[in-house]
């Protein structure tokens, strides 16, 4: 299980308010998936504009990043920069 | 300091294109030129915002010289949907429509159609013979006349996202935010003293020196060949190949040497109608942007309104902060809201935080990133009110943030855990500074602010090769802004062994080097950075198994040190170790030439925090402030060329000292702009300036093996509320809306009694 953490805007919109979660998986595309299956939707706008923290290491277009047990896994607006 | 200890990393050797650059040699946007090639020019709308009703450009396409013009009409209609095009996640139907108005122009300056001529001359008579006939509409400027009900509206169709339940109602509101952590009503009913204020600040122009500027060569057969001055060639191609239906093997777009570019040189605004044009006329068409189209149609960063309320113990702890920042995005949705959000209270480990944020469409330019996009101006905010904390607490402003600063494990409010970051160490380098030790000259205040950004990675390819004297080039895809080939060269020599001399750093064509995402958040050193080592290493292990070859043994009994390849142990047998050069000039012999490749999506950017100090003086009868000594320190990972660190640095904090003090849009009763031009639209030059000190502390990324951190945007989200803060010590007077110019300076001067303000 990953622990899981949504932004508000992304928890209001697809997951009944609630900005944590723990979520089977080995792979951000896991997690993905097993959050989709209980939050229709959801899936599809983590796949894309999104960046993913895993245990504080942001990372850009994750897909198949793997993810330990118990990594804290957050999925955040996507960073551009100048 | 990281106490490791490299060769070349960390040394300052002239970078691989001084010498070009300032003996004239190298060519930028403007520069370059092909036979037989037309001049585009753009015909811009005059009103901030109207219906265009009908476009007549018979009269143009019959001048004399005229061989070709293009409205909308030439553009393919695009979906309204976020799609990836060079990697950038954008709107096509928006850009289109940027790039090219379609059924409304919605700022002054917008493009509403264009000619290619044989001079320049016939271009500017062909323009004013398009008639456009216009609906002029009521226009909004100010994000917060924007978002008011009775608003005249930009986009019919435009929704508010991020509203639950959501609203059917038409809106400038583009986009609600939220990001919290803790119990943000528990918090502030702990804190002691609470200070809340409304800020705003102005939208400012990237303000790079050299014009937009692109050469489109459209062949007969369908290949396309491209110059333009951009921080992306590879997003030039992505953007141009989708708005035109281009295949991106049909389209080769070189990168010129390129006259700044901060973030506004991330988007397209000529290159596909230059392409467009020379595809119609069936020669080389070439645009260059004036100064006053750059102000006009080009970036510039939102303004924006930011309400910040920050609550503290007596003890100095801070216990609740809350925030609300609304972005103007211009003409577009698309403001940098999400990281000024995130960014606001990045810095400190607060167990209770809120932060909302609004994207906002007005009738300006669609605003295009700048620096750390986002991030100056909730900065702006939040350590203007940390200021405010200090001085009501009676502390120092630096103890105030050390006792509150955010450090590994530190969980943010919009979700990760720092790792590895290096505030701490940052404040208390300027803690110790010379600088914040001296004393205060009579007259002069101090000001005192600290700055996050992310950093970013992404994707990157890098090559190797080596030639038959054993020197090396290394190519890779992205432009040189900051002095990234100085860093690349550096690392590879450094890998490699070699002096830099013997490694040339390249930046080819798009169908020379495999995919590059831009230059921008402060990612090439960092993540091409690694594709070079990556690279690098490939060809280590190739010259080690030529080694090995040679000396008849296996590869894996064969180390690479030094720039040799040498025995492993006594054990394998006594070889005299080869160079470089000598495992080169033997390559045909040995397998065939000898190169390395690397393609990589680079995870794991290390955050970087930058506190600044700042001395002024204020002329309380004029309101001018006289910046007389500033430092920036900053954690920068591992400086791989110290004096471009520095310089990033240094143009950092000269680019926020002209956010702070004079820069901003101008714009008359009909939304038309008033001062686009340098000589109005006053940036800092160098006669405004201290030598801008800098001490780089070192707190290597985990994620890099040299432990690089970028460096290129933290240095300009501190200095407004460093300035800010030293303008309130000097005067007594709290100024909450940039920029702090002389005539809104003075009048706030004016609006309180000396007496009161001395005290």
């Amino acid at each position: 299980m990953a622990h899981v953490v949504l932004t508000y805007s992304f928890a209001r919109q697809f997951a009944d308010g609630r900005t944590e979660h723990e979520v089977p998986g080995n792979s951000v595309r896991h997690l993905i998936r097993a959050l989709d299956e209980r939050y229709p939707g959801i899936g599809a706008r983590l796949s894309n504009d999104v960046a993913v923290a895993i245990d504080g290491v942001i990372h850009q277009n994750a897909f198949l990043e793997p993810v330990e047990p118990g990594s804290e896994v957050c999925f955040i607006p996507a960073l551009q920069g100048g | 300091m990281s106490g490791q200890r490299y060769k070349w990393i960390g040394t300052r050797p002239n970078r691989p294109d001084g010498a070009h650059k300032v003996t004239g040699r190298a060519r930028f946007g403007a520069d370059f030129n092909m036979p037989g090639q037309l001049v585009g020019k753009v015909l811009r709308s005059p009103h901030a915002h109207a219906l265009i009703k009908s476009i007549d450009t018979s009269k143009a396409a019959a001048l004399p010289g005229v061989k070709a013009v293009v409205t909308s009409g030439d553009f393919p209609e695009q979906p309204d949907q976020i799609v990836p095009a060079g990697e950038m996640q954008v709107n096509l139907r928006d850009v289109t429509r940027n790039v090219m108005a379609r059924e409304k122009a919605l700022y002054d300056g917008h493009a509403v159609a264009a000619v290619a001529a044989t001079t320049a001359e016939i271009a500017a008579e062909a323009l004013a013979l398009i008639e456009v006939e216009y609906e002029v509409l009521p226009h909004v400027i100010d994000v917060a006349a924007a978002m008011r009900d009775g608003a005249p509206i930009l986009h019919d169709h435009l929704r508010t996202e991020g509203l639950t339940p959501p609203s059917n109602k038409p809106t400038n509101i583009a986009k609600r935010l939220e990001f919290a952590k803790g119990d943000i009503a528990a918090g502030f009913a702990r804190a002691e003293v609470v200070i809340e204020r409304d800020y705003t600040t102005a939208p400012v122009h990237q303000g790079y020196i050299e014009p937009h500027a692109t050469l489109a060569s459209a062949a007969e057969d369908g290949q396309i060949q491209l110059w333009s001055t951009t921080q992306g060639h590879f997003q030039v191609r992505g953007f141009c190949s989708r708005l035109l239906n281009i295949e991106t093997s049909q389209l080769r777009v070189t990168a010129t040497e390129i006259g700044g570019g901060f973030g506004g040189k991330t988007v397209v605004y000529l290159e596909p109608v230059a392409i467009r044009l020379s595809q119609k006329a069936g020669k080389p068409v070439k645009m260059v942007m004036s100064r006053d189209e750059v102000f006009r149609a080009s970036g510039p960063t939102s303004g924006g309104t930011i309400k910040v309320r920050i609550g503290a113990t007596r003890d100095g702890r801070i216990v609740a902060a809350d925030c609300t920042v609304a972005l103007q995005s211009g003409a577009f949705p698309g403001s940098p809201v999400g990281p000024a959000c995130m960014c606001s209270f990045a810095c400190y480990d607060i167990d209770n935080i809120k932060v909302v944020g609004f994207d906002v469409v007005s009738n300006r330019p669609k605003v295009a990133a700048y620096r750390a996009p986002g991030a100056p101006i909730a900065a702006w905010a939040v350590e203007s009110t940390i200021d405010l904390v200090a001085e009501a607490l009676h502390m120092d402003p630096i103890e105030l943030r050390l006792k509150n600063a955010a450090k590994k494990g530190t969980k943010t409010h919009y979700g990760p855990t720092f790792n590895v970051i290096g505030l701490v160490e940052t404040l208390q380098a300027a803690k110790n500074s010379a600088h914040y030790k001296s004393s205060l000259a009579p007259g002069r205040a101090r000001g005192v602010a600290a700055g996050f950004w992310f950093n970013v990675g992404g994707d990157s390819s890098a090559a190797a090769h080596v030639g038959e004297d054993g020197t090396v080039t290394v190519i890779s895809g992205n432009p040189d802004i900051g002095g990234s080939r100085a860093s690349l060269a550096l690392m590879a020599a450094e890998t490699l062994g070699v002096p830099y001399e013997k490694v040339r750093p390249v930046i080819p064509d798009t169908s020379s080097i495999g995919f590059n995402f831009v230059t921008g958040g402060s990612r090439v050193t960092f993540a091409t950075g690694l594709a070079v080592v990556n690279a690098v290493r490939d060809m280590i292990e190739q010259l080690k198994a030529r080694a090995a070859k040679i000396w008849e043994v296996e590869p894996d009994a064969v180390i690479w040190e030094d720039g040799y390849a040498k025995p492993s142990s006594s054990n394998v047998g006594k070889f005299e170790p080869l160079s470089l050069a000598q495992l080169a000039s033997q390559a045909g012999k040995t397998g065939g030439p000898i190169n390395g490749h690397a393609q990589l999506n680079a995870q794991g950017a290390g955050p970087g925090f930058g506190v600044h100090i700042v001395d002024l003086a204020v002329d309380r009868d004029t309101g001018i402030v006289t910046i007389e000594r500033y430092t920036a320190v900053q954690d920068v990972g591992t400086a791989i060329h110290p004096a471009y660190v520095e310089g990033q640095l240094q143009g950092g904090v000269a680019q926020g000292v002209g956010w702070a003090l004079n820069e901003e849009y101008i714009y008359d009763a009909k939304g038309r702009l008033q001062n686009a031009g340098f000589l109005d639209y006053r940036m800092p030059v160098a006669s405004d300036l201290p030598m801008i000190e800098t001490v780089l502390v070192e707190v290597p990324n985990p994620s890099h093996p040299y432990g690089v951190r970028g460096v290129g945007e933290v240095p300009i989200v501190p200095p407004m509320a460093a300035i800010g803060n030293a303008i309130a010590r000097a005067t007594g007077v709290r100024m909450i809306d940039l920029p702090m110019s002389p005539p809104r300076l003075s009048a706030a001067l004016d609006a309180v009694p000396r007496k009161l303000a001395a005290e």
